[in-house]
């Protein structure tokens, strides 16, 4: 099968459309995931106090 | 600074040295007469001169450190000092082409000094020898903070750093020498590209590697930005720089693709290394160096999360709206702009997001010219993506395009945001690094914020006006329907600005050379901090003076 021109468009015009809304719900819902507020907020503050070297 | 290897990792080390001298003496025999044979002997040159400073350390006894007690910070320090020294470089010849501009006699009749082939030599020093530098310096000390891990491994970081810098070298001079590819930000020829390929590997895996060992559960978002600005720029790089060489002894290679394929691959790499480059990874830079200056936590991690898959999966698609109006089907000139408006929500919840976090902190701001460097650069952010996504939209681009009105748009961007989040990470880590108290010269740091706000905004407001005149001036009609101003007479017109542009490019270059100069007093002179114990310390002697609690 060839890659034309009407067949890209006709890819980015569907799927593409389909896959970017469904990457954005679901980033979305991962961000906004209730449970994960702790580790954000954990993950936000772990920089402020970080030069006491590696463990490993 | 090769003493602190081991014996093993100094043997890696000399055999890398040796292989890329056999392969500058292949290149200088095979390329004789040719500019690949000048390079080949700049490739030997710079594998000797490494060569000296490893057999200088080979003989050197172990060494004793503890290893799991450090973080590895020699190639970060190593990294920074060369990205100033790229900063004055690259800004010095944007100076040169501004004011080459306004005077063409700056020529000095060389061909060398051409516009042509200076104008590259100032985008790729500031863009790679000054950005990237600061990069692969900042992206090691934040990663191995984020991860509290030592980097993986001694040679390869050396390995990346100085390879990238060989990269810089042999484009640059290759520039002067008329070497091109043609291609913007991807100038140069087929051997320094499969070169950057080998190193930027050689990067990722370190980050992935480094990424492996860390003991925090969670990766921190600036360690994403960091990796979406390595990956994507791989990939960007490879498919834009696929050719084939006219013959293995000279520079000369064709573009694997034609006509307007050609013109969507270079501006798809053109676009997204203005997203990956110049700045998710400046992003990175962003997310930890200024929650870290403000001692605040970033406003909002989950927008920070949103933000960057946003800017990631939008970026990609928005490369077209550089070809407005040219033989690009119609609907893909659409799509670019359709996500380069759409950008505009990642990009601002961005700029917000650091904004934001300031918000309560505003005395530091005042207070401290290292924040207030960042708090610019995030509003230069702002603006410059909010002045993209206008100039993408078609209407607006046809005013806009090949106009000094992009000129502005990238400048805003380029001195605004991204010179200066690099100056304030720069100023904030420093003294650490070199465990100073302070920066040797508050002052210096001062003077510098106000010499490089003012020249940035000189030079941006000249490059609007000078661009808008321009554009009006070629779409202006007589009666009869012929054009009403020539070539000529829009260059009369904007003499004043490119003037002007100069001046303002000359303060900005002050400013990056009394940093340049600060910096190089801090690691001599500046008195340094003893700490208790050994720095870093470990975290139960570094209890906070107040009580979390309070
Ligand atoms: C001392 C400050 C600077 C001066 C005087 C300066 C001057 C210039 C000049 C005269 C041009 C050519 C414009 C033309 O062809 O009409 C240019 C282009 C460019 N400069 Fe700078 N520059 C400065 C700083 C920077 C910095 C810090 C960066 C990036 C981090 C940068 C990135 C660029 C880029 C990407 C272009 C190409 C723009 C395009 O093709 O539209 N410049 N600069
Ligand atoms: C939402 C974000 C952005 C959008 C939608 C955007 C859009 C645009 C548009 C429409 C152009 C003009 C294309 C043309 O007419 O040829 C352009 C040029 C440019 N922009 Fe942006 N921009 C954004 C952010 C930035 C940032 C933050 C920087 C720098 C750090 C930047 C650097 C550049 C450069 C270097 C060029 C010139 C390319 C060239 O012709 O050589 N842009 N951008």
């Amino acid at each position: 099968m060839d890659l034309t021109h009407d067949l890209t468009s006709l890819i980015a015009k569907s799927f593409g459309l389909f896959y970017l809304i469904a990457l954005s719900v679901g980033i979305t819902v991962y961000a906004y995931w209730p449970s994960l507020g702790k580790r954000f907020d954990k993950a936000a503050n772990s920089i402020l106090d970080d030069e006491d070297g590696p463990c490993r | 600074m090769m003493e602190r290897l081991t014996g093993a990792e100094r043997q890696i080390a000399l055999m890398i040295c040796v292989v890329m001298a056999t392969v500058g003496l292949v290149m200088a025999a095979a390329g004789r007469g040719d500019p690949m044979g000048s390079h080949g002997a700049i490739v030997l040159i710079a594998a000797g001169i490494t060569t000296f400073f490893v057999l200088r350390a080979i003989g050197e006894p172990e060494p004793a450190e503890d290893r799991t007690v450090n973080y590895y910070d020699d190639p970060t320090k190593a990294g920074l000092v060369i990205a100033l020294f790229w900063a004055v470089v690259g800004m010095g010849m944007g100076v040169w082409v501004a004011a080459q501009l306004a005077w063409p006699d700056l020529r000095f009749d060389a061909a060398w000094s051409s516009f042509g082939r200076i104008r590259p030599v100032h985008t790729s020093g500031v863009i790679f020898g000054f950005g990237g530098n600061a990069l692969i310096a900042t992206s090691y000390h934040v990663m191995q903070r984020t991860s509290r891990a030592r980097l993986a491994g001694h040679v390869s970081p050396w390995f990346v750093l100085l390879g990238f810098n060989l990269f810089c070298i042999v484009a640059a001079s290759g520039y002067l020498m008329g070497v091109t590819q043609s291609k913007e930000y991807a100038e140069p020829e087929w051997y320094a590209d499969i070169w950057l390929v080998i190193v930027w590997v050689v990067y990722f895996v370190l980050y992935i590697r480094t990424l492996a060992r860390r003991n925090e559960p969670h990766i921190y978002v600036a360690n994403w930005y960091y990796m979406a600005f390595i990956l994507v720029v791989a990939i960007l790089h490879i498919v834009n720089n696929l050719a084939v060489p006219a013959s293995l002894t000279g520079a000369k290679s064709y573009s694997a693709f034609a006509g307007v394929q050609d013109a969507m691959t270079q501006w798809w790499y053109g676009h997204n290394a203005v997203a990956f480059f110049l700045t998710a990874g400046f992003l990175g830079m962003l997310y930890y160096f200024l929650p870290k200056r403000a001692e605040r936590p970033i406003y909002s991690y989950r927008l920070s999360i949103l933000s960057f898959w946003g800017i990631v999966f939008f970026y990609i698609w928005a490369g077209s709206h550089h070809l407005h109006y040219t033989a690009l089907p119609q609907w893909v000139q659409t799509l670019g702009m359709t996500f380069s408006v759409m950008l505009l929500v990642p990009s601002w919840a961005s700029a917000g997001n650091a904004l934001m976090t300031l918000n309560g902190a505003w005395h530091k701001v005042r207070d401290d010219a290292t924040l207030r460097f960042m708090m610019v650069a995030a509003v230069f952010y702002g603006l410059s993506t909010f002045e993209g996504s206008f100039m993408a939209v078609r209407a607006v681009n046809s005013l806009s395009h090949y106009t000094d009105w992009t000129v502005g748009h990238v400048h805003a961007g380029a001195m605004g945001w991204v010179a200066l989040i690099t100056f304030g990470s720069i100023y904030s880590v420093v003294p650490l690094l070199w465990k100073r108290e302070t920066m040797y010269s508050w002052k210096l740091v001062e003077w510098h914020f106000w010499l490089a706000l003012a020249g940035t905004v000189i030079y941006v407001f000249a490059m609007w006006n000078s661009g808008i005149i321009q554009g009006l001036m070629w779409r202006t009609y007589t009666d009869s329907g012929t054009l009403a101003y020539s070539f000529t007479d829009t260059l009369v017109a904007m003499h004043p600005y490119y003037v002007a542009r100069a001046c303002g490019g000359a303060l900005f270059l002050t400013g990056a050379i009394l940093a340049a100069y600060n910096v190089y007093m801090t690691i001599r002179h500046a008195p340094e901090k003893h700490p208790e114990r050994d720095y870093p310390t470990s975290s139960e002697a570094a209890e906070p003076a107040v009580p979390a609690a309070e």
